[in-house]
């Protein structure tokens, strides 16, 4: 499936491209759309959507484009929003931390840090984790992540619990983030760029590599890659895109909590990436407009809407492997494999 | 020192409960190669089942069988219609399928009995303390416990290593295509196995009863436990999940146990008990990270 995409023909790209134009211009104009419709509140799930979608395409990056299963992810898009969460805090009341006055309710300056902290905290846990693979894996990243979990909500300092409110969105010069519309514009264009990114990353040789990790780690160690590094490198990144995810959440909801950290939050991603399809680059926005939207639609049908929500997800899995695409190609009567 | 026994007492109790799911979990994977995320839930279930049970007859033996059956009963039915479809599938497949089991059996739940946890009494014959040695009090019930747990570890030893259907599961733990070459009905082999994890399960939900409270989301605290179990014995062995359980039994209660004090004498009270709390739910998966730093298989893997 991905060998396709890094083989398009000259021609067709050129109709990438235009398809890439008309979908950005029509996302952009969604804020527009929204009150022509009569439906203000689109704006603020178009926003969370292309939030999570950040979440879930980094997410990919390991497990659809590495082999990584990491059932932690949460764990680092928290990080990210506590980051923005702290600094705000630090920032009101003025208290320095440790001696240094951390204090900063600049976007510019909270995002970097929170992206650097949530790689921090990934490598570290990534370089234990990645000792082991398999399901051993999917254990690990998943008992890591709860024990971050369990180090927030003892984090009284900053709430425990409770979680921390971020009463003003962080500021942006010349912008103003407390608009609506904006503060969607503002997250539109960090998802473009960090799939931008991600396209950049997955052809480029260390994308090949990585590719070639999946489908075989042991003959790329074979053909004389040491695996590891690469390996400890998509996790970072990995990692970090979701700090930025989270910080951008965290001003989104004004809002941060040991919840963000919750292991069904890592569930979500996953279920994200597969729903689009992993290893696709593009994948990991549908599958966060998809179940977001079907979370969305659920929600206003009934309270319980997880019992059937969960019941659809074993379906999927069981029925169409591929995600939606190959739902598509069950529905038009073709089979999977 | 009495608190001192007294708390490690009821580290080998959580001990082996963690084994009875731990060593279901392991089993399933090391056999059948699924990873079961749903594990948590066949725990709920056993102890809903037995709650419900104990306040519509009042009796806790009829109770506790209700717990193992409904537990056994809903792990088959599990596995005949989805977990087989899985055998062939990636980790990724299953995780994700028996992460929509959870949401599913979660919600149905908040849905038949409400988000308010039951309480279950703990059953006349069992009450009460008794003398150990010494100045030593403990719960008869807690002593029920270990007892339980013993003889199911002593029992599931015995069927593993003594029977003929402990020879299948080990035959097709090692090649599952020569099982079934030989004319053994390897599916339903898978079945009964899947059955008797799920009982296993059930067994740990029933006994957690009464005492903890039994509510949503008690699967979900406890299975990520178990991984941890799992990972430090070493995946798919059950004398490691014994090992595993024993040693995270001890190490959280006990630091569950005496961290706040030990915070105590360097800050002031409040303060301290947060960040004890903190350190000591963080303890057990410090305690993994340092065992994999040094055996990243686990302490007792399964094959070399």
């Amino acid at each position: 499936m991905a060998d396709l995409k890094t083989t398009v023909a000259p021609a067709s790209a050129g109709r990438t491209y235009a398809i890439i134009a008309i979908v950005l211009a029509l996302l952009a104009a969604l804020p527009f759309i929204a009150d022509a419709i009569g439906q203000p509140a689109l704006t603020s799930l178009a926003t969370r959507i292309s939030i999570l979608a950040i979440g879930a395409a980094s997410l990919n990056l390991a497990l659809g484009y590495c082999g990584l299963v990491s059932f932690g992810h949460a764990a680092w898009y928290g990080v990210g929003a506590y980051v923005v969460g702290i600094m705000y805090r630090h920032s009101v009341s003025g208290d320095p931390f440790l001696g240094f006055s951390i204090g900063s309710d600049q976007l510019l300056v909270t995002l970097p840090l929170a992206i650097l902290i949530s790689g921090l905290f990934a490598l570290v846990l990534g370089a234990l984790s990645l000792r082991t693979s398999g399901v051993q894996f999917i254990m690990i990243t998943l008992a890591f992540a709860q024990m971050l979990f369990f180090f927030f909500v003892a984090l009284k300092a900053y709430g425990g619990d409770d979680g921390l409110i971020v009463r003003r969105r962080n500021v942006l010069p010349f912008i103003d983030t407390r608009d609506g519309p904006t503060f969607y514009w503002v997250c539109l264009f960090f998802a473009v760029a960090w799939f931008a990114l991600m396209s950049r990353i997955v052809t480029s040789r260390f994308g090949r590599v990585l590719e070639g990790i999946r489908q075989s780690e042991r003959r790329m160690a074979a053909i004389g890659v040491s695996t590891y590094p690469y390996k400890l490198a998509c996790f970072v990144i990995s990692g970090m895109g979701a700090g930025l995810a989270g910080a951008l959440m965290a001003n989104h909801a004004r809002f941060v909590s040991p919840d963000m950290l919750h292991w069904t939050q890592s569930g979500e991603f996953m279920i994200m990436v597969i729903l689009g399809g992993a290893g696709t680059l593009f994948g990991a926005a549908a599958g966060a407009v998809v179940l977001i939207g079907l979370e969305t639609q659920l929600a206003a049908l009934t309270e319980h809407w997880q019992v059937i929500l969960g019941p659809l997800l074993v379906l999927m899995i069981i029925f169409t492997r591929g995600g939606l695409s190959g739902l598509v190609r069950l529905l038009r009567g073709g089979r999977n494999e | 020192m009495s608190l001192l026994i007294e708390q490690a007492l009821n580290g080998v109790q959580l001990g082996f409960m963690l084994f009875l799911l731990a060593a279901g979990l392991t089993l399933i994977f090391g056999i059948m190669g699924v990873i079961n995320l749903a594990h948590g839930s066949l725990y709920m279930i056993g102890a809903f089942a037995m709650a419900w049970v104990a306040n519509v007859t009042g009796s806790f033996l009829i109770a506790a069988l209700a717990g193992l059956l409904t537990a056994g009963a809903i792990g088959m039915l599990m596995e005949y219609f989805i977990i087989r479809k899985l055998y062939t599938r990636d980790h990724l497949d299953q995780v994700l399928a028996t992460f929509g089991l959870i949401l599913f059996f979660n919600q149905l739940t908040v849905l038949l009995f409400g988000r308010q946890p039951l309480f279950v009494q703990i059953p006349g014959f069992l009450e009460g303390s008794i003398l150990l040695f010494g100045d030593v009090r403990y719960p008869v019930y807690r002593i029920a416990i270990i007892a339980a747990g013993l003889l199911t570890a002593i029992g599931l030893y015995l069927l593993i290593a003594r029977t003929r259907l402990g020879m299948l599961i080990r035959a097709g733990a090692a090649n599952r295509d020569m099982v079934r070459a030989l004319g053994v009905d390897i599916r339903l082999l898978y079945t009964v196995l899947f059955g008797l994890g799920a009982m296993l399960a059930g067994l740990a939900g029933v006994m957690a009863g009464p005492i903890l409270s039994v509510q949503v989301g008690m699967g979900e605290q406890v299975l990520i436990l178990t991984f941890v179990v799992v990972v430090i014995g070493g995946v798919g062995s059950v004398r490691g999940a014994f090992v595993g359980a024993m040693i995270v039994g001890v190490v959280d209660t006990m630091l569950r146990a005496f961290l706040p004090q030990a915070f105590r004498q360097l800050m002031a009270g409040p303060d301290a008990d947060a960040l004890a709390a903190g350190f000591s739910a963080m303890g057990v998966y410090m305690l993994m990270a340092f065992v994999l730093l040094v055996k990243p298989k686990g302490l007792l893997p399964a094959h070399g």
